[in-house]
């Protein structure tokens, strides 16, 4: 079996068959960004107007900022809670880690229309006005689970000691999680991180239903603007495939550069 | 000596379960003091309440005069090598000697000469920049050791430092861990299960079982004059058997009664005696005390350890003498080898 001719010609066709049910759509929706006509289905030959479009609309440039801004705020923000949290859980009783454990599930388990749903009730109750801020709350609330999920087990793989032996060598508590844990699961943090930014980017469901206000993000935008048919859809969305693309690029290019500097640590 | 260390009546329960019973402790300056005892017998927990990372139920802890229960451990002139040396895996061998110095502000210059008059203390030089996470076992010890050393502290503690090591090495790093107290003149607290590790090194012993303290004392003191049972055995291979003292200097046991050297007891009170395996010498049958069978004989290196049974027990011997198996042979033992210890206990 190993080696046989058949196998992997038939492993290379399924390889190559799921590969084209992934990017096939994603490559027809870049082509036709630099379509000359309105047509999304018949060709009509190159052009950019579609960004020119884009780059001269207004919703578009306003979207596009709100959604890195508070992607970047929500980052920030659930990454410091959810890296104090985890820390914390780490040397909680094993009770108290079961239960935020299993609180912690809860929102990454459950449907996001039901967090969204929840979310949007809630803010009305309180009489929060829906905008920036709901937005900002919502994507803050939905990335800490994530952020948490991502750097607990880099602390269970931490020597139980660390803390200590670093409080026995006379730093406070404060010096001891600034100069000893948290250089040890930067790595986790950073993971934890980006899962909280891409959360956050690409989030449309939640975010949908606790903004107001006019206040849109990419997703909200493209979704209004695909009620008609508009190919500046294609031009934003190759846009975001690209960026995407180079940033995942760098996240995996990078790590290898630095593990040349270094050498393997077990 | 200056008594440096005083636990006072020390309670420590975790949960349900009590793990010490009221430890009263003294420990002087410059002492080398082994805390010896089977694993959960709470050496390890009265070593980290010294340390500050945990606080008694109950009892008092003085360093140096002062009550120190509530200093947190970053505050104590003590410093502590950790059973698996939480050395720090982010930074070299000489961030990690350097990181009490840099904490407490001391000047780079200054620390640079501190380091490398550590390094050299435990025979490291030349490894400053290497990570810790590349060094062999015995080397992390020897960091972990500097570590703790180059901030001066008035104790050390280490906690179980040589379990992880092989053989060979942990018998260097003994005869090193001594040499280098001597060096620093300072209070070592040492936590060990191992009763040859313990004999070896320590000025002091305290044997413990069950979160009570059995016996304080000397290594000779404690291998030579175990005061109960627990101790006896827990201390090198014994016979340990019944008997009944009639009158201060004479012991019966296994229906023969013996001159000794121990007194101070009840008339015929119960008593528990210990014969080191070593003290037994194997005679002709009408020379021995007791005579009995040879059963075994196992080659043991050194010493040969045989099993002689007599009308009431078997008797473990360790003898440089061959012998033959099945044979009748006759046991002998000088006064002083009988060991007579109340079966109350000291403590």
């Amino acid at each position: 079996m190993v080696g046989s001719k058949k196998a992997i010609i038939s492993s290379i066709v399924m390889i190559g068959g799921v590969l084209l049910f992934f990017y096939l759509p994603i490559l027809i929706l870049m082509i036709f960004s630099f379509n000359d006509s309105r047509s999304l289905t018949s060709w009509a030959g190159f052009s950019l107007r579609w960004y020119q479009d884009l780059l001269s609309s207004r919703d578009v440039a306003s979207a596009v900022t709100t959604t890195i801004i508070v992607a970047l705020i929500s980052t920030v923000v659930a990454t410091f809670v959810g890296t104090l949290t985890a820390i914390g859980l780490s040397k909680s009783k094993k009770i108290v880690k079961d239960v935020v454990n299993s609180v912690n599930n809860l929102p990454i388990l459950n449907p996001e229309i039901v967090t969204a749903i929840g979310m949007m009730l809630l803010f009305s109750a309180m009489n929060i006005p829906r905008g920036y801020i709901t937005l900002l709350l919502a994507h803050i609330s939905f990335s800490i689970p994530y952020v948490i999920l991502t750097i607990l087990p880099k602390l269970r793989s931490l020597d139980p000691n660390l803390a200590e032996a670093a409080m026995d060598l006379g730093a406070t508590p404060w010096q001891a999680l600034t100069k000893v844990i948290v250089p040890q699961i930067t790595p986790g943090i950073l993971a934890g991180a980006l899962i909280a930014f891409t959360m956050s980017f690409d989030d449309f469901v939640i975010s949908y239903f606790v903004t107001g206000a006019g206040v849109k993000n990419i997703s909200i935008l493209v979704y209004t603007m695909s009620r008609r048919i508009n190919p500046s859809i294609n031009a934003l969305s190759t846009l975001m495939v690209l960026v995407i693309t180079i940033v995942l690029v760098l996240i995996n290019v990078l790590p290898m550069f630095k593990k040349k500097e270094r050498m393997p640590i077990e | 000596m200056k008594k440096l260390i005083e636990f006072k009546n020390i309670v420590k329960g975790f949960d349900d379960t009590i793990v010490l019973k009221g430890i009263n402790l003294t420990i002087h300056e410059n002492e080398f003091v082994t805390l010896l005892g089977p694993s959960g017998c709470g050496k390890t927990t009265l070593l980290r309440i010294l340390g500050g990372f945990i606080e008694q139920n109950n009892g008092e802890v003085y360093f140096d005069g002062i009550e120190i229960s509530k200093l947190p451990p970053y505050k104590r002139e003590i410093n502590t090598v950790f059973q698996r040396y939480a050395l720090f895996p982010h930074m070299n061998v000489y961030d990690n000697i350097a990181f009490g110095l840099r904490i407490k502000k001391t000047s780079e210059e200054i620390i640079k000469q501190k380091v490398e008059k550590m390094l050299r203390l435990v025979g490291l030089v030349g490894f400053e920049k290497r990570a810790v996470t590349l060094l062999s076992g015995g080397q992390q010890q020897r960091v972990a050791i500097a570590r703790a050393l180059v901030n001066e502290p008035m104790v050390l503690l280490l906690d179980e430092p040589l379990g992880a090591l092989d053989l060979k090495l942990r018998k260097e790093m003994q005869i090193e861990l001594k040499k280098i107290q001597k060096e620093v003149g300072i209070t070592f607290i040492y936590v060990t299960h191992d009763q040859e590790e313990a004999l070896t090194m320590s000025d002091k012993i305290v044997v413990m079982n069950e979160g009570e303290i059995q016996q304080i004392g000397t290594p000779t003191d404690i291998y030579n004059e175990p005061e109960n049972r627990f101790v006896a055995d827990f201390i090198g291979e014994s016979n340990i058997l019944e008997g009944i003292m009639h009158d201060d200097y004479v012991v019966s046991f296994d229906g023969i009664t013996f001159d000794c050297v121990d007194y101070g007891f009840h008339d015929n009170e119960d008593v528990d005696i210990v014969i080191r395996p070593e003290d037994i010498d194997i005679v002709s049958v009408e020379q021995g005390k007791i005579h009995g069978q040879v059963i075994s004989s196992l080659f043991k290196g050194v010493h040969f350890e045989v099993f002689v049974k007599s009308a009431h027990r078997e008797w473990m011997i360790h003898t440089t003498d061959p012998v033959v198996i099945n044979d009748q042979v006759g046991l002998s033992f000088y006064p002083e080898d009988i060991h007579v210890m109340s079966k109350l206990g000291a403590y």
